[in-house]
């Protein structure tokens, strides 16, 4: 295979983290050429750990991860912005960095100028950018103000000829870092239709972004870094599913500490007096105003107690993230002090909007309660979890069939809910389309 | 090393322009504009011109007119001065483009030692002007030195720009302190006062310590004095040494040149 467009080889890159003592690092920097070398470890950073990936001619490679997980140090590593610590950063070609746009632009000088200086600086000759000026104009859409200082200009004008101007610097290997945003609707398509065009050329393209779909349609290949490592590089649909998959374990956790905390700080709070007997035989009405004090809490006489409270997957694993359609339970431990006769089981769904998308109880489905003593398991099974994106909390009750709270958990659980389809609403019915006529769509790309 | 100083060859393009963004935005937005180069060494000569003939009129006879005399150094002195001031800032103030770019980062000291003689140039003209009003005719086979001294100057002046300007990156404390050094630096130098006093003579062999001391001489004796150009010996001595110090200027700014991205 040809040699590589670019190659990161056993990269890593530390940071300094900001102290005030500065005379070892100009010593270290001047003899060792790096301002790291002789500090102790809490006085860095490792931003990038041991990294290796390389990029094939003519590729489109994605990079994705969290905030902070050195994505982007790895873009300005192989822009020669910065020096690896250790490893090496080959790269073949001219780059160009769409890293800030607009990085040169003086305010006082016209657009005009500016577009000379920040070429010039991007590495064009003068011939060039003269050859190319108008095509750079027309793309950022600008001729009416390109002699105007860019002060003047709004950020979007700002970006949009920072932008024109990198791009049209003809590079053998583009560098892009999340600058997709720069425009409306019209530029970004623009935008696009230019990567495109770079593709077919057989260009080179790095792109960190957090636009996964983007990696998805766009890349050959992907790469997915977090907290400086790489964790998995090859097919972007694979890359994306794995980061998906990590994400959500994470904010799995999140959602579990989250719900515990409410659970711990309204169970550690003394029980508020029980409230009069609220009309949980959830008429309409009843719903209404509950949604408009939607406060978390706990109450009720704890004759019959919620002693704990699950959300299990498919596989009845516990679990705070579902994806749409799957199915869910809530699982309820209950503890009766005495036997009891008079008792409702009930459940509901708020999004975070406080809207109630679903309450039920065990008296409006007509269940008798006969008897209940001792501990007890209560589960409440959905076969389809039909809702859209979004955070969910979750409301859980016993109580008696005049209302009157034994134990009631309100919006102490916390669940999300993803969805690959960016769909609106609260409930998503299961559905699909269909056509008569002369009606086509493309196939899905793959 | 030396592959980066051929680097800069080839970006004289973007030196050349940049320079001239420097002069075009400095004055950018103000109604008289570019006269401002002229006006400012206009006004500060005649400022001085009004203080020494009638607010406190200098007799020494040495250096008449005096504002004039004054002016052959105080000109190349601000080149220098205001280059330094400049270049110990820039690289801080230019960390966007160091952060973001991959760019050369001596072009910016660079810079503003080149736009800075440029208003040396444009000053000039004003002395000039004064010369002839005076009738005050320089020795016409001594400017010949005139093109060694700038060149002289120019080195020197880079070579000091490009070690302040690395320097400053992690020490912040010279900006404020390169002000004050400047002014004594200022005064040691004889600038507002002739070198052939008879007070400064005695301490001779100090004033010659002073790099500046053969500058601003060797322009006093170029266009005030009429010849002969004694100076020459110590300039061109002075022109070998910007040179060396140049190289190890560039040397300890290429040194710290990766750490600029992260300590600015």
């Amino acid at each position: 295979m040809a040699t590589p467009a670019i190659e990161l080889d056993h990269v890593t890159k530390i940071y300094r983290r900001y102290s005030g003592r500065q005379f070892a690092t100009l010593k270290s920097a001047l003899l060792q050429r790096s301002i790291v070398k002789d500090l102790s470890k809490s006085e860095t950073f490792p931003a990038l750990v041991d990294v290796s990936f390389s990029v094939p001619k003519g590729c489109t490679y994605g990079v994705i991860g969290r905030n902070g997980s050195g994505k982007s140090t790895a873009l300005k590593l192989v822009a020669g912005i910065t020096k690896p610590t250790e490893g090496r950063v080959t790269v073949n070609g001219r780059i160009s960095a769409l890293i800030e746009l607009g990085a040169g632009f003086h305010p006082e000088i016209s657009g005009r100028e500016n577009v000379f200086i920040n070429g010039i600086m991007l590495g064009l000759s003068k011939k060039e950018i003269e050859h190319r000026f108008d095509e750079i104009v027309e793309f950022a859409e600008l001729e009416e103000f390109i002699d105007a200082p860019v002060k003047t200009y709004s950020s979007g004008m700002y970006m949009r000829l920072g932008f024109a101007v990198a791009i049209h610097v003809d590079p053998d290997v583009l560098l892009v870092d999340e600058v997709l945003a720069v425009g409306d609707e019209g530029f970004t398509h623009k935008c696009l239709d230019k990567f495109a065009e770079f593709r077919r050329r057989g260009k080179t393209i790095l792109l960190v972004t957090h636009s996964l779909g983007l990696v998805e349609r766009f890349c050959d290949e992907a790469i997915w870094i977090d907290e400086g490592r790489a964790q998995g590089h090859g097919d972007p649909k694979r890359i994306v599913g794995a980061y998906l998959t990590a994400v959500e374990k994470n904010e799995e956790t999140q959602l579990a500490t989250e719900t515990a905390r409410a659970v711990a700080a309204v169970s550690a709070a003394p029980e508020p007096p029980p409230e009069p007997a609220r009309p949980e035989t959830a008429q309409p009405e009843g719903e209404l105003r509950d949604m408009f004090q939607a406060v978390e809490g706990r109450w009720g006489s704890r004759e019959i107690e919620i002693t704990h409270v699950a959300l299990h997957d498919q596989h009845g694993q516990p679990a705070h993230v579902f994806h749409t359609g799957d199915p869910m339970s809530i699982h309820l431990t209950v503890q009766a002090q005495r036997p009891a006769t008079d008792f409702v089981f009930g459940v509901s769904l708020f999004n975070v909007d406080g809207v109630c998308c679903y309450g039920t109880n065990t008296f409006i489905e007509q269940m008798d309660p006969q008897r209940l003593e001792g501990e007890a398991e209560v589960t409440f099974a959905i076969d389809s979890l039909d809702l859209v994106e979004g955070t969910y909390k979750l409301d859980v009750a016993v109580h008696n069939c005049d209302g009157y709270p034994y134990d009631y958990h309100r919006l102490l659980y916390t669940f999300r809910v993803k969805s690959r389809t960016p769909d609106t609403g609260i409930y998503r019915p299961k559905h699909r389309w269909s056509f008569k006529g002369a009606v086509e769509f493309k196939p899905p790309t793959s | 090393m030396l592959s980066n100083l051929a680097n800069l060859v080839r970006y004289r393009g973007l030196i050349q322009s940049l320079v001239t963004r420097e002069l075009k935005a400095r004055y950018r937005g103000s109604v008289l504009g570019f006269l401002w180069s002229f006006i400012n060494p206009l006004l500060l000569l005649s400022i001085y011109t009004f203080v020494f003939t009638k607010v406190i009129p200098n007799r020494n006879e040495l250096a008449q007119p005096y504002a004039v005399f004054m002016f052959c150094g105080i000109l190349p002195w601000n080149w220098f001065s205001s280059s330094l001031m400049e270049a110990s800032g820039s690289l801080v103030c230019g960390g966007n483009l160091i952060k973001k770019v991959l760019f050369p980062a001596e072009i910016l000291p660079l810079v503003n030692v080149l736009a800075n003689m440029v208003h040396f140039f444009l000053g000039l003209t004003i002395l000039i002007a004064f010369l002839v009003y005076y009738q005050h005719w320089p020795d016409l086979a001594g400017l010949i030195w005139f093109p060694v001294v700038v060149a002289v100057q120019l080195v020197f002046t880079a070579a000091m720009s490009l070690f302040l300007a690395a320097l400053t990156v992690h020490y912040r404390d010279i900006r404020d302190l390169l002000s004050n050094l400047l002014m004594l630096w200022f005064f040691a130098t004889p600038i507002i006062y002739p070198w052939q006093d008879k007070n400064v003579q005695i301490y001779r062999w100090v004033f010659q310590l002073n790099p500046f001391t053969h500058l601003a001489v060797s322009y006093q004796e170029i266009l005030f004095f009429r010849g002969p150009v004694g100076q020459a010996t110590w300039l061109l001595g002075l022109g070998a040494g910007s040179i060396v110090l140049f190289l190890a200027a560039y040397w300890f700014f290429d040194r710290l040149r990766d750490s600029f991205a992260e300590a600015v």
